[in-house]
């Protein structure tokens, strides 16, 4: 979607022509990084400044997680917390005139989506050994070979999705801006102010469905066992 | 300022033209047919699909008030669920107009 964008600040980097998503994902991984550095440079019991900020915003995300997954997705927040504040900043960069979201492209959001695919099998594995694989058996076990296919598909079907509607939700973002930037031009306003302010908004809600839904997903490879071998007992007694 | 605001100004010229270029590389007369079509297409497509979009996430944001205002309690639950639905509801529209990119691009 780059060629929507009439100009971009970061064009002198080298490379940037063909791979401008990157460029503007390293970006907003510098700026992360130094949010951090700052941040962490001169750690106090009593927070003050950007510490406050960013403990904020931690706790904040803490509890809601802990809410979600329960004492188990502890060791998984900072997968959850990273991937959350890297799509949101990437959301919000892409309002300003003159940067890209990266995740207008569709490259950034499947490389987001495949590392919560491989995330959530591999977290699966880790918590129920080889027993996980009943997870695509279905709840009786001679129901299998009907349901190993219908299970393959939708577990494939969740980066897809996942990557569709990021990409979907952002470049429709970006595409309705630069609309209503050339309608502004025409009457004289610099910016959208408006559809801007909406947009953060949506860019929030964007990764906050991103983000909710990956819970999601590593909640069913951590609890579905118990589930299936309740199913199994329940088969048992019929 | 104002050279900002002329950069600003050439930069759209320029997209403009970009946006022209592209639907003026249909040069028979059977190549403008068609992309005439598939712009037809594609909006019909995406005005359907928002608009049945609209009303499906219409009805579950009631529900969801309705049962917030009965037992105020389960508002933090029923709101992330809601989100969650709204977003799922939302990802076919989104697959729509993905689909309609496609086809115009």
């Amino acid at each position: 979607m780059e060629k929507f964008h009439p100009f971009l600040y970061l064009g002198f980097v080298p490379g940037f022509d063909d791979f401008p998503n990157v460029v503007y994902s390293w970006a907003v991984m510098f700026f992360l990084i130094a949010i951090s550095i700052l941040a962490t440079r001169s750690l106090q019991t009593i927070p003050v400044g950007s510490q406050n900020v960013i403990e904020t915003i931690f706790e904040g995300v803490a509890s809601f997680v802990e809410d979600t997954l329960g004492p188990e997705g502890k060791p998984y927040f900072s997968l959850i917390f990273t991937l959350g504040i890297y799509i949101f900043l990437s959301n919000v960069i892409g309002i300003l005139p003159g940067f890209m979201a990266p995740t207008s492209n569709v490259n950034t959001n499947i490389g987001c989506a495949l590392t919560v695919f491989f995330a959530t099998h591999y977290i699966g594995f880790k918590k129920s050994g080889l027993k996980y694989l009943r997870h695509f058996t279905g709840p009786i076990i001679w129901l299998a070979p009907l349901m190993i296919p219908i299970e393959i598909i939708s577990h494939l079907s969740r980066p897809l999705s996942l990557t569709l509607r990021l990409f979907g939700n952002i470049t429709g973002e970006e595409l309705v801006l630069g609309v209503l930037m050339l309608l502004c031009l025409q009457i004289y306003l610099p910016l959208p102010w408006a559809m801007q302010m909406f947009c953060i908004f949506g860019s929030f809600i964007q990764a906050f469905v991103f983000v909710l839904l990956t819970m999601i997903y590593i909640a069913g490879s951590l609890e579905g066992h118990d589930h299936d071998e309740h199913g199994e007992e329940h088969a048992h007694t019929n | 300022m104002m050279k900002r605001l002329a950069i600003l100004g050439l930069g759209f010229a320029s997209f403009a033209t970009m946006a022209t270029n592209a639907f003026a590389a249909a040069t028979t007369a059977e190549d403008a047919e068609i992309q005439k079509w598939k712009i037809i297409c594609s909006a019909f497509a995406l005005a359907i699909a928002a608009s049945a979009g609209a009303f499906g996430q219409s009805r579950s944001i009631t529900s969801a008030l309705d049962g917030t205002a009965r037992n105020p309690g389960a508002g933090a639950d029923l709101r992330v669920t809601m989100i969650i639905g709204l977003a799922l509801i939302e990802s076919l529209v989104i697959y729509t107009f993905v689909i309609c990119l496609i086809i115009i691009l």
